[in-house]
C-alpha cells in the first residue's frame, strides 16, 4: 500500500531563513500522526506546504504517490483544521459544514452535513453562528467542516491550543475517537508533548527545521535518539553524559551500592497530588528532580541525600547535552 | 453641568447646530413673506406641498441619481479597496492617492469636469482630432455628467470604510475557503464580500446621504436641467424667495437621511461597526 502522504527532502526558505530543512516523512493510511516541536521549529510551515498554502523551495509533497507541488489548496484532497478554527462568521454552523460540500459539488449535502454535525454532537446548534458558540463547539464545527469532505488526510494545526486545559483533555479524547471512527489519516501539529504522546500512533519530533526522530510514542520517549528529543519529550536529569528521567531517579539517605549514584541536597519537595517531586542540587551545582510516590515524601529541605538510578534507565547520546 | 470641560462644545453645538436647526424647523411651519422672510400664521401647508407631483418627482429623481451614484461607487470602489488592502507595503501610498483630490477644493474639482466634458473640452476635442466623431458629443449638462461628478467626488467616502473592513479580514478565512475547495472567485463572493458587508454598507450610506442632498454638482454639471432636491432647496431660498417651503424640503431631506442612518446603526451591520 502506498503511503497516503510522502514528503521527500522538503525545504522551505523565508528570505534567507531556513524554516524547513530537508524533511522526509512517510505516513500510512488510517494512522494518527503528530508533528511535535517547539514554536519556530518548522512544523506549521511543513503542514502549510502539505495543505498547499506555502510553496516548497525544493523537495516534493506526494499524496497517494502523486506529486501535488503544483496543485492549489482547492485542488488537493486534504483538509485543514486551523489553529483559530477560521469559521466563516457570517454563516451558521450548518452552513459552515455545507461550504466545502457545495464547492466540491457533492450531492445530498443536507444529510451529509447533518450527519457530520451529529458526529460532533452539535446537531442542536446547527443554526448558531460562530460568535454564539463556545471555543470547544467552534472546534467541533471546524472538525465537522473538514471531515464531512472525507479528505485523504486531515491536517490539524494546534487545534487544542486555544482551549482551556480541562476542555483540551476532553477534546483530545474526542479527536482520537473521531480518527478511529472515520479512518481518515490525521496529521496533528502541536508543541505539547503530552498531547502528541497520548494521541499518536507515530510522532515526529522537529527541531530547527529538521525531523530529529520519527517513531511510536513509547519508542521515542524511552529511546530518544538525540538530547533534544529526550529533553523535549519530558523532563530529564543530567548526570554527566547520562540522562535519566525523573521517574527513574530515586532518592535515599544511605549511600546505595551497585548502582550509579550522586550526592545531593534536597532543595524543595513539591506535592503534586498523584506524586511528589523532590528537587535536589548536585555537588557540581547541577539540578535534578526525582518523581516519587506520595508515601515516600519524608525528605526535608536542605537534607543531604543520595540520588541513584539503574544503568538500564540511562539515556546516552553521542553529542553533548544541551545548554 | 457635570463636566465643565464640555461647556465650549455645548455652546458651540447649541449656537451652530441646535439653534439653526430649530430656526429651520420653525420656518417650515410658517408662511412665506411678500419680500422673502417668514411671517405668521403657522401652517402645515409647506409640508403638504412636498407631496405635489411636481416636487415628489424631484425627490424621486434625487433618490434615483443618488442611488445610481452609490451603485457606481460600490462597483468601482470595491475592487479598488480590495486592491489596496492586498497591496501590502504600498497600501499607504495608494490610500494617499485616493485622498489626493481632497487637497483641492470641491468647487475646483467639479469645474475641472466642465473643462473635460464641454463641447470644446478635452474629451470631445480629442475624439474629434482622432476622427472618431464629427460633432461634439453632448457630455455636459445632463444626468450623465451629474452622475460622473457625484461618483468622482464621493468615491473616497466608499473606498475608505470598505478598505478598512477588507484589511481587517482574517487571511485564515480565505485559506479556509481555499482549503474547502473554493476557487478565488468563489471565495470572493462567498467569503470576502459577505464578511466585509458592514464596510460596504457603511461606505454606501456615506456616499448616498451626501449625494441625495447634493446641489453644487447638479447645479454646475447638470446646467439647471438636472434638478435634485438640493437645487430645489437652494432655489426656494434665492430666486423663489419661499423660505418656509425651502425649510420644509430641508427637513424632509434631513429626516430621510437620519432614517437611513438610524436603520444602519440598528442593523447587525451597525452593531458590528461600533
Amino acid at each position: 500500500m502506498p503511503a497516503v502522504l510522502e514528503l521527500r527532502d522538503l525545504v522551505k526558505d523565508f528570505t534567507g531563513q531556513r524554516a524547513v530543512d530537508h524533511v522526509s516523512l512517510s505516513l500510512e493510511t488510517g494512522g494518527f500522526y503528530s508533528l511535535l516541536g517547539p514554536s519556530g521549529c518548522g512544523k506549521t510551515t511543513t503542514l502549510r506546504m502539505i495543505g498547499g498554502f506555502e510553496t516548497p523551495t525544493s523537495g516534493e509533497v506526494l499524496l497517494d504517490g502523486a506529486n501535488v507541488n503544483a496543485l492549489k489548496p482547492y485542488e488537493r484532497d486534504v483538509s485543514t483544521v486551523f489553529q483559530n478554527y477560521a469559521l466563516f462568521p457570517h454563516l451558521t454552523a450548518f452552513e459552515n459544514v455545507c461550504f466545502g460540500l457545495r464547492e466540491k459539488g457533492v450531492g445530498d449535502r443536507e444529510n451529509r452535513a447533518m450527519r457530520a454535525l451529529d458526529m460532533v454532537e452539535l446537531a442542536s446548534k446547527r443554526d448558531r453562528r460562530p460568535a454564539q458558540l463556545s471555543g470547544g463547539e467552534k472546534q467541533r464545527v471546524a472538525l465537522a467542516r473538514s471531515l464531512v469532505l472525507e479528505p485523504k488526510l486531515l491536517l490539524l494545526d494546534e487545534p487544542l491550543a486555544a482551549l482551556d486545559p480541562k476542555l483540551r483533555k476532553q477534546m483530545r479524547a474526542e479527536l482520537k475517537a473521531m480518527q478511529r471512527k472515520t479512518g481518515i489519516t490525521f496529521l496533528f501539529v502541536t508543541h505539547d508533548q503530552e498531547e502528541a504522546l497520548s494521541l499518536s500512533d507515530k510522532l515526529a519530533v522537529m527541531n530547527t527545521g529538521r525531523i530529529e526522530q520519527f517513531g511510536a510514542p513509547e519508542d521515542v520517549y524511552l529511546r530518544p535518539r538525540t538530547a533534544f528529543v529526550a529533553g523535549f519529550l519530558g523532563a530529564i536529569n543530567w548526570f554527566g553524559k547520562a540522562g535519566v528521567r525523573p521517574e527513574s531517579t530515586r532518592v535515599c539517605r544511605e549511600e546505595p551500592s551497585g548502582v550509579p549514584c550522586r550526592r545531593a541536597a534536597v532543595e524543595s519537595s513539591l506535592f503534586l497530588g498523584s506524586c511528589v517531586h523532590i528537587n535536589a542540587v548536585l555537588e557540581d551545582g547541577g539540578r535534578a528532580t526525582a518523581e516519587m510516590a506520595r508515601e515516600q515524601n519524608h525528605f526535608r529541605e536542605g537534607e543531604a541525600v543520595w540520588l541513584y538510578w539503574e544503568h538500564c534507565d540511562e539515556l546516552r547520546f553521542d553529542e553533548h547535552r544541551p545548554q | 453641568m457635570r463636566n465643565p470641560a464640555l461647556l465650549p462644545a455645548r455652546i458651540w453645538m447649541g449656537m451652530f447646530f441646535a439653534a439653526p436647526l430649530a430656526i429651520i424647523c420653525c420656518y417650515g411651519f410658517l408662511t412665506r413673506g411678500d419680500y422673502g422672510g417668514v411671517e405668521r400664521p403657522w401652517t402645515f401647508e409647506n409640508f403638504a406641498r412636498l407631496i405635489d407631483p411636481l416636487y415628489a418627482a424631484v425627490v424621486w429623481r434625487s433618490i434615483w441619481i443618488a442611488g445610481a451614484a452609490t451603485a457606481f461607487c460600490v462597483i468601482l470602489g470595491f475592487p479598488l479597496a480590495l486592491f489596496i488592502a492586498r497591496a501590502g507595503k504600498h497600501a499607504g501610498l495608494y490610500l494617499q492617492l485616493v485622498l489626493l483630490p481632497f487637497w483641492t477644493s470641491f468647487l475646483i474639482r467639479t469645474y475641472a469636469w466642465i473643462f473635460l466634458l464641454r463641447d470644446t473640452g478635452l474629451v470631445n476635442s480629442a475624439l474629434e482630432s482622432l476622427g472618431v466623431i464629427r460633432s461634439p458629443l453632448p457630455l455636459l449638462y445632463n444626468d450623465g455628467a451629474v452622475l460622473i461628478g457625484l461618483v468622482y467626488n464621493f468615491l473616497p467616502f466608499f473606498v475608505l470604510p470598505a478598505y478598512a473592513t477588507i484589511e481587517r479580514l482574517d487571511p485564515a478565512l480565505l485559506e479556509a475557503a481555499a482549503d474547502l475547495g473554493a476557487r478565488p472567485l468563489s471565495t470572493l463572493f462567498r467569503v470576502t464580500i459577505p464578511v466585509s458587508a458592514p464596510g460596504i454598507v457603511a461606505g454606501a450610506v456615506l456616499v448616498f446621504v451626501p449625494c441625495f442632498g447634493a446641489y453644487l454638482t447638479p447645479d454646475l454639471l447638470g446646467g439647471g436641467k438636472s434638478v435634485m432636491i438640493g437645487n430645489l432647496i437652494q432655489n426656494q431660498f434665492t430666486t423663489a424667495r419661499d423660505w418656509p417651503f425651502g425649510s420644509a424640503a430641508s427637513m424632509l431631506l434631513m429626516f430621510a437621511s437620519a432614517l437611513l442612518l438610524a436603520w444602519l446603526m440598528r442593523s447587525r451591520i451597525g452593531r458590528e461597526l461600533m
